[in-house]
C-alpha cells in the first residue's frame, strides 16, 4: 500500500480553520454544515429548542433534514443532505453502547427521511472535535474525502482520486494515511461505502474503529435505507475524523458520579450473567438462530416458513467456533457487551478479493438469517463470504438477503427465468448464484445491478417487463413503504406485524420487536395491550437514537431479578439506568415517562415528515401478506394443524370438508382484518387519526405544536 | 511474581491496611481511596485485594492494563478512557474507583499495607 503516492494525488479544494469547543452536559452547541457543491464549510448554533424537541441524534438529523428539504427533494436532489450524529449521552465511556452514530437522509428506497444508527468511533470523534452533528448537502464534481482534524481545529475537503472504492481497503488506506503512528490509529474512524452503492439503492455506510488487538479497522454499518448510495450520489468518498485524548470525562458531565455507578453495576451484570443469558460475548446476536428456528420464527425461503431442518449447520454453536474468542469486541470504549464479533483470516473464494484472509465483521443474526436461510442458504462459510462481500461492497445485507430471497422464490415460479437473469441460476440454496449477482452489484453489471433497486422497483419491473402477475407479488414481495423487512418471521405474531408495518421508515427492528411478549410469552393478549406495547416500545427505542445509545444493552442482559418485576419485558431497572446517565450527562431531571415524551416528540415529527414527502399516512402501513399469513397452498399445508385449528376456534369457520384455497381465503379476511383492527387500535393509542395523521391536539398534549408541523397535519385533518 | 498475600483469619479490621494504602497513593487517609478494602463479617473478615490474576488486562478496550516485568498488573492512566470495564469484571471485585478520578486504581503489591498490618493478616510473597 504505497500511502504517500495516494496522498499526493489529493487535491486541495477548501481548508477551514475553527476553534476547538468545549463540552458542556453532552453539548458541544455547534454543529458542523459543508456544502459539497460549493465547498462552503461553516459552523452552526445549536439552538433551545433544538435541544428541548430533539434531543440530539436522530433529533438533529431529521431536523436539519427538514429544513433543507422540499416536498418535492428526491433522494438525489442536491438538496439532500446527510446527517450524522451523536447524542448527548453519546462519547460517554462507562455505560456499554454509548457510542452509536445516527445518520439521517432522505432514502432512495423509500423516498422518505430514513435513521440509521451504527457503531464505530465517528459520533463521539466528532462531537470531541467540536461538533454535535455534521450536514453534508450538495453533490461534489468528483470523488472527495472530508478530513476533520479535532485536535488542530482543521477541515479539509480534498480530491481523492485513487484511494479504492471498496471499504475494508478504504478504511485502512485512510487511516494509515491520516495517523501519525501506530498508537495514533485509534484517534481516527472513517466513513466510507463502497463499490455497489455505486449502482444499488440498498448502499450502506460503513463506520469504522480500529481494534488495537488486531492491529486492523473493524467495520460496522449503517446499513438500512440506502445512505451509501446517497453519500456516493454526492461523490463522497469517505469522511475522517481524528481526534486524540478521549477520556472517561469529555461530555463535561453534570453528574459524573451517577453515570459510573451506572455503568459499573451493568459491567457487573454482563460478566456475572451474559454467559447464562445471551452469550452476546461470545457469539454476538447470533445467538438467537437456532432460538428463532425452535419458535418458528426464522424466515426460510422468503418468510413462507419459519424453520428449516438444516438450521443446525449455522447454529449459533457453529459460529461461535468460527469466532475469535475472548477479545474485546466493543464498538466504542466501554461496551463490555461486546457483541461486534469477528471472523478473522478468513479466506474468499470468490470475487476481485479471491484467495484474500479477512477480517469478517458478524456475523450478526440478521445476516445469518438474510443471507442464509431466508435464501435457503445453510452454508456457515457462504454466509460470512456474502457478509464480508456485503460490508466492503457497501449493501445492506437486510436488503440483499431479502431481495435475494424473492427473486429466488420469482425464479422458482417461473415469473424470472434463465435469461433474465442472465445465466444465474435463484433456486433457494444456490449461494454462488447469490454471490455472482453480489459481485455484478458491485461492478454495476447484468441482473445484479437490476436486483439493486429493491424489492419494490423489482415487482414493478416484473409487472411491467415480464407481465408477472402483480397481486401475487406484491403478496410475496417482503418491502413495505420501499425498504425491504428484516429478518424475523411475523405471521404468528400480530403485534410484529404492528410492529413491522406500523413504522416510521419502514419493517425493521429497530422500533419494535415483540414477537416474544406476544407470541411466546402471551404478554399482550388484546388489542388494547398489543396497542400499548406499539406505543411504548418504538417510543422507548427511538430515544436510543436521539441520544447516541445502542439498544442491544437494554435488553440483551437482564438483571438476576428481572423477572420478578412487574413489567419485565420493559427491563424497568435499566430504564432507569437510562433515566439516570441522561440526567447524569444533561443535569436535567427526567424521568422515565418525560422519556418517553422525549421520543414521541420527534416520532410524530417523523411521522409528520413523512405526510410532507406525500407518504406517511394509512395506506402506507398496509403490509404484503406473506407477513400476515400463508401465501400459498405449499405454506397453509406446511402448517396445515395449526391453521385448521385458528381457522375453528378464532374464525368460527369449520375447516372440515373445505379445500385449502377455501380455508386459506377464510382465514386471510380473518387475518387482515385482525390487521387492520390492531392499526385502528394503535392509531387511537398514539393520538392519531383513523387515516394515520398525528392530530393537532395530541401535539399540543406533547408540545410538539410547532407552526410547521400543524401546517402540515392540517392538510390531513 | 510478588503478590499480597491475605490471611483473613488473622485479619482484626483494624484498618490501618487501608489508611496506609490511601496515604501512600492518595496523599489522604480515606478508605475509598484505598487498593486494600476489609469488609467486616460476622465470622470472618474479609480481605478484598488484587491478586495479579491478569483478567482485567483482557478485557481493558485499550491495552491500558499489563502486566510489568515482575509480574505485577498495572494501569496506564494516559492511555486509559475510564470505562471502568475492569471494575465490573474483576473476579476479586478487587479493582477500585472514585468519582474523584476517572481512571481506576489497584493493588500494585507495594507492601505499605503490610508494614502497617499488627497480626501479619497481609503480607508480600514471591510466587
Amino acid at each position: 500500500m504505497n500511502i504517500e503516492k495516494l496522498k499526493s494525488a489529493h487535491k486541495l479544494l477548501k481548508e477551514y480553520k475553527y476553534e476547538l469547543g468545549k463540552i458542556e452536559r453532552g453539548y458541544t452547541n455547534r454543529t458542523l454544515y459543508i456544502n459539497l457543491g460549493d465547498n462552503t464549510i461553516k459552523e452552526k448554533t445549536v439552538t433551545q429548542l433544538m435541544k428541548d424537541k430533539f434531543i440530539g441524534g436522530k433529533g438533529f438529523g431529521l431536523y436539519y433534514l427538514w429544513n433543507a428539504v422540499t416536498p418535492d427533494t428526491k433522494w438525489n436532489s442536491p438538496e439532500n443532505e446527510i446527517v450524522i450524529a451523536s447524542g448527548p449521552v453519546g462519547g460517554i465511556t462507562q455505560y456499554p453502547g454509548s457510542g452509536k452514530s445516527l445518520v439521517c437522509s432522505l432514502s432512495p428506497l423509500t423516498g422518505m427521511p430514513m435513521d440509521s444508527n451504527v457503531g464505530g468511533y465517528f459520533g463521539p470523534l466528532l462531537k470531541f472535535s467540536g461538533f454535535d452533528a455534521l450536514e453534508l448537502q450538495g453533490k461534489a464534481d468528483k470523488d472527495v474525502i472530508v478530513f476533520i482534524d479535532g485536535n488542530s481545529g482543521t477541515i479539509r475537503i480534498e480530491e481523492a482520486p485513487e484511494e479504492a472504492i471498496d471499504s475494508h481497503i478504504l478504511g485502512e488506506q485512510l487511516t494509515e494515511m491520516y495517523a501519525e503512528n501506530e498508537e495514533d490509529k485509534r484517534n481516527i474512524s472513517v466513513v466510507s461505502a463502497g463499490s455497489a452503492a455505486n449502482n444499488a439503492y440498498i448502499g450502506l455506510l460503513n463506520f469504522t474503529f480500529y481494534d488495537v488487538r488486531r492491529k486492523q479497522i473493524r467495520l460496522k454499518q449503517a446499513g438500512r435505507g440506502g445512505i451509501g448510495t446517497v453519500f456516493r450520489d454526492k461523490k463522497i468518498k469517505a469522511l475522517v475524523v481524528k481526534f486524540a485524548g478521549v477520556k472517561g470525562n469529555l461530555n463535561n458531565p453534570a453528574d459524573q458520579s451517577s453515570i459510573n455507578k451506572a455503568g459499573i453495576k451493568l459491567h457487573k451484570e454482563i460478566h456475572d450473567l451474559d454467559d447464562k443469558q445471551n452469550r452476546m460475548r461470545q457469539v454476538g446476536t447470533a445467538n438467537i438462530i437456532e432460538v428463532m428456528d425452535q419458535y418458528d420464527l426464522l424466515p426460510t425461503h422468503n418468510y413462507k416458513f419459519g424453520g428449516h431442518p438444516d438450521t443446525y449447520k449455522i447454529s449459533s454453536k457453529v459460529f461461535t467456533s468460527m469466532i475469535t474468542q475472548n477479545t474485546p469486541d466493543g464498538c466504542w470504549y466501554g461496551c463490555s457487551m461486546s457483541c461486534a464479533k469477528a471472523v478473522d483470516r478468513f479466506e474468499l473464494k470468490t470475487g476481485p478479493y479471491k484467495g484474500q484472509k479477512v477480517i469478517v465483521d458478524g456475523p450478526e443474526y440478521e445476516n445469518a438469517a438474510g443471507l442464509g436461510s431466508n435464501c435457503g442458504i445453510f452454508d456457515p462459510y457462504a454466509i460470512l463470504e456474502l457478509n464480508f462481500y456485503c460490508d466492503t461492497y457497501a449493501v445492506d445485507t437486510i436488503s440483499y438477503g431479502t431481495l435475494t430471497a424473492f427473486l429466488m422464490e420469482c425464479y422458482e415460479n417461473g415469473i424470472i427465468n434463465k435469461e433474465i437473469t442472465g445465466g444465474l441460476e435463484l433456486n433457494f440454496g444456490n449461494s454462488s448464484a447469490s454471490l455472482e449477482m453480489l459481485h455484478q452489484m458491485a461492478r454495476g453489471e447484468g441482473f445484479g445491478k437490476l436486483a439493486g433497486l429493491g424489492i419494490r422497483n423489482l415487482k414493478r419491473i416484473f409487472v411491467e417487463q415480464y407481465g408477472a402477475d402483480p397481486v401475487f407479488l406484491n403478496d410475496i414481495g417482503m418491502e413495505q413503504k420501499g425498504l425491504e423487512f428484516s429478518e424475523y418471521m411475523p405471521k404468528e405474531s400480530l403485534a410484529q406485524q404492528g410492529g413491522y408495518g406500523l413504522t416510521n421508515k419502514g419493517p425493521q427492528h429497530d422500533e419494535a420487536w415483540l414477537i416474544f411478549m406476544d407470541m411466546v410469552n402471551n404478554q399482550i393478549p388484546t388489542f388494547e395491550d398489543k396497542a400499548e406495547a406499539l406505543h411504548y416500545f418504538p417510543m422507548f427505542r427511538t430515544w436510543f437514537g436521539l441520544n447516541g445509545l445502542c439498544k442491544l444493552p437494554w435488553n440483551d442482559i437482564a438483571p438476576a431479578d428481572n423477572k420478578l418485576t412487574e413489567e419485565p419485558a420493559k427491563i424497568p431497572d435499566h430504564v432507569q439506568n437510562y433515566v439516570d446517565i441522561f440526567n447524569g450527562v444533561t443535569g436535567k431531571k427526567i424521568d422515565k415517562n418525560e422519556l418517553i415524551v422525549q421520543s414521541e416528540r420527534v416520532y410524530n415529527f417523523q411521522r409528520i415528515f413523512n405526510i410532507r414527502m406525500g407518504y406517511g399516512k394509512r395506506i402506507h402501513d398496509a403490509i404484503p401478506y406473506r407477513a400476515m399469513g400463508p401465501v400459498t397452498a405449499e405454506e397453509y399445508l406446511s402448517r396445515q394443524e395449526r391453521y385448521d385449528k385458528q381457522l375453528k376456534e378464532l374464525v368460527g369457520f369449520n375447516p372440515e370438508g373445505k379445500t385449502t384455497e377455501e380455508k386459506m381465503a377464510a382465514l386471510r379476511a380473518y387475518r387482515k382484518d385482525q390487521y387492520e383492527k390492531l392499526t385502528d387500535a394503535v392509531y387511537k393509542r398514539r393520538g392519531w387519526t383513523m387515516d394515520g395523521v398525528p392530530t393537532v391536539e395530541h401535539l399540543k398534549a406533547i408540545g410538539m405544536d410547532l407552526p410547521e408541523l400543524v401546517e402540515v397535519v392540517k392538510k390531513h385533518l | 511474581m510478588k503478590v499480597l498475600k491475605r490471611k483473613p483469619e488473622l485479619c482484626i479490621a483494624c484498618h490501618a491496611c487501608e489508611s496506609a494504602c490511601s496515604t501512600t497513593w492518595f496523599k489522604e487517609d480515606n478508605a475509598e481511596k484505598s487498593c486494600i478494602r476489609i469488609k467486616e463479617g460476622e465470622k470472618e473478615n474479609v480481605i478484598v485485594s488484587c491478586t495479579q490474576c491478569g483478567e482485567c488486562i483482557d478485557v481493558c478496550p485499550v491495552q491500558a492494563i499489563t502486566r510489568d516485568k515482575n509480574g505485577i498488573v498495572r494501569i496506564n492512566k494516559s492511555i486509559c478512557v475510564g470505562c471502568f470495564i475492569c471494575v465490573g469484571f474483576c473476579p476479586e471485585l478487587a479493582m477500585f474507583m472514585n468519582d474523584e478520578y476517572i481512571e481506576p486504581f489497584k493493588c500494585v503489591a507495594c507492601g505499605q499495607c503490610a508494614k502497617q498490618c499488627p497480626t501479619e493478616a497481609i503480607s508480600i510473597e514471591q510466587e
